[in-house]
């Protein structure tokens, strides 16, 4: 691979976190026969949640740290384990607090923006088309790719930070304008009603293409929200980090010559059945990924005045959360019985310790992710069914 | 290149080197892509995704076959904390090993190799994975 003058030195820098950062992104481009690296305009980096990294990544965080680990381009941070000013009424433990705490300071310390959210589009960091960014966080990379149209791969924990620290990443995959071509045709020929339905959806198609980049034809028009939905479900059922939304995302005429299939009433009938497995859920979670001011503002409408049976978490980032606080809706939904939590999520929180065992969620992602990481069994609707199903009866 | 060995059967599978070392184990294969994010138990090297084919096995010290990664990005700090436990995969062999699995193997110091199709390995035989050549041995 041809480096630079600059990144010549940046291999040889006597700061020990930037030339480790350096030799990982030179192997990771030796790999994937990168010609050349690309200068990147802002990164985000996943692994934040104690949960999620345990005490191997909290030391691999802080001696980063300690080796002069310095963020030289914009940075966000993915959700934590827990909301740090609010762990406890979440029930979460010291000793995970502890350690949460140390990984912030970690992040802090290496000039990380503290923003512990999924959604980095809705709270301040939005690219532009035509951008080199490196983000992991499978959902937002399918949402910068897709929807914004900025360049990034899905890039794994620690080569998100390393490109952050040298401000580069190795150019191959979706940096190079002859890979960003669909690979499948997806014909959707059913209403999606609600975003709960554009989330199946993605969850049907992610297995369908695994990792490649689908063409959806037969959607009229879609919400921010909705295209949110669907870009994560298909990055947690298959690997996609780039898709097409006909009319909405896209001029691109449809694709020939690609593999299709047609997503119909039955294949949503029987997606929305395969990602429910469970009744009576004492938690409902909206917000994954993160919520927007708007889905809070629909939230609250719903609870307003009601009291709720079940527990209501609402998750989204510190700066929309503020927005929810300022409009009232945080003190709706807490005068019903819920709680709006920043900064954490019930993916990458320890809800398996916090005595929940089934939890309801209108996120695909999280359907297909709590089973396994958090020990839940999911019911799986819109978040309008879902918290109307859980308000107490006169 | 394959060299035939005593029964006429081949004997190294060729690959292409995504990480470096060499290791040896008994095959643990998947058909199915994996997410290490809420699939494997950091500390055990369980396999817990439910459904999954690979439910209930252990990768500890095995050859982990597989097409590719699928799921959240965090499946990198997953391989290096299976590493760091002492529960890794012994080598990982995929038919294409992305970014997130080879950051992961990198890390993790995991002997890695990809282009090899699932099926040219059996489940349960017993492999040496060369990485720095970049070709399985039987």
């Amino acid at each position: 691979m041809h480096l630079t003058k600059e990144e010549e030195r940046l291999l040889e820098s006597d700061t020990p976190a930037t030339r480790k950062a350096m030799e990982l992104l030179v192997e990771l481009g030796d790999i994937y026969g990168a010609e050349e690296m690309v200068e990147i305009e802002s990164a985000q980096a996943s692994g934040i949640s104690y949960k999620s990294i345990g005490d191997p990544g909290v030391e691999f965080l802080e001696g980063f740290a300690e080796e002069g680990a310095e963020v030289s381009v914009t940075t966000f941070a993915n959700p934590a384990g827990m909301d740090f000013e609010q762990y406890e009424e979440m029930g979460v433990s010291e000793e995970f607090a502890e350690k949460q705490r140390r990984i912030r300071d970690a992040l802090k310390e290496m000039g990380i923006t503290l923003s512990f959210t999924c959604t980095p589009y809705l709270a301040g960091n939005l690219p532009h088309r035509g951008q080199h960014v490196a983000w992991a966080e499978s959902s937002a990379v399918s949402f910068v790719n897709s929807v914004v149209g900025a360049k990034t791969n899905r890039e794994g924990g620690p080569s998100a930070l390393a490109a952050a620290i040298t401000g580069r990443t190795p150019k191959h995959g979706l940096h190079l304008e002859e890979n960003r071509r669909p690979t499948h045709r997806i014909d959707v020929d059913v209403d999606l009603d609600d975003q709960s339905e554009f989330a199946a959806l993605g969850s049907w198609a992610g297995r369908i293409v695994e990792d490649g980049k689908p063409y959806f034809t037969g959607i009229d028009a879609a919400t921010t929200d909705e295209l949110k939905a669907l870009g994560a479900a298909m990055a947690a059922s298959g690997a996609v980090a780039l898709h097409f939304v006909e009319g909405v995302t896209t001029d691109m005429e449809p694709p020939e010559h690609v593999d299709s299939a047609t997503f119909g009433a039955g294949e949503r009938e029987e997606e929305h059945a395969k990602l429910n497995d469970g009744e009576d859920p004492e938690l409902v979670v909206i917000g994954c990924p993160h919520c927007s001011p708007e889905e809070i503002a629909d939230v609250a409408e719903a609870v307003e005045g009601e009291t709720l049976e079940s527990d209501l978490w609402v998750c989204t980032s510190g700066a929309v959360k503020t927005w929810a606080d300022r409009n009232g809706h945080t003190e709706t939904i807490e005068a019903a019985g819920g709680q709006v939590l920043a900064d954490t999520c019930n993916v990458v929180s320890p809800i398996e310790e916090l005595g929940y065992e089934t939890s309801a969620t209108d996120s695909a992602k999280a359907a297909n992710y709590l089973p396994g990481f958090g020990n839940q069994q999911v019911v799986f609707d819109d978040k309008r069914s879902l918290v109307e199903g859980v308000i107490e009866d006169e | 290149m394959s060299e035939p060995d005593g029964t006429g059967e081949e004997s190294v599978v060729e690959g292409n080197s995504i990480t470096e070392g060499t290791a040896a184990g008994e095959v643990l294969r998947s058909t199915e892509p994996i997410s290490f994010y809420g699939a494997v138990e950091p500390d055990t090297g369980e396999f817990i995704e439910e459904g999954h084919q690979l439910e209930g096995a252990n990768v500890a010290g095995k050859v982990l076959v597989f097409p590719r990664g699928k799921g959240s990005t965090v499946g990198s700090y997953v391989l290096y904390g299976l590493a760091q436990n002492g529960v890794a995969p012994a080598a990982i062999v995929n038919e294409e090993t992305e970014t997130i699995v080879a950051t992961g193997a990198i890390l993790g110091e995991i002997p890695c190799v990809d282009d090899v199709p699932v099926e040219r390995l059996e489940d349960g035989e017993r492999v040496t994975v060369d990485a720095d050549d970049g070709v399985v041995r039987r």
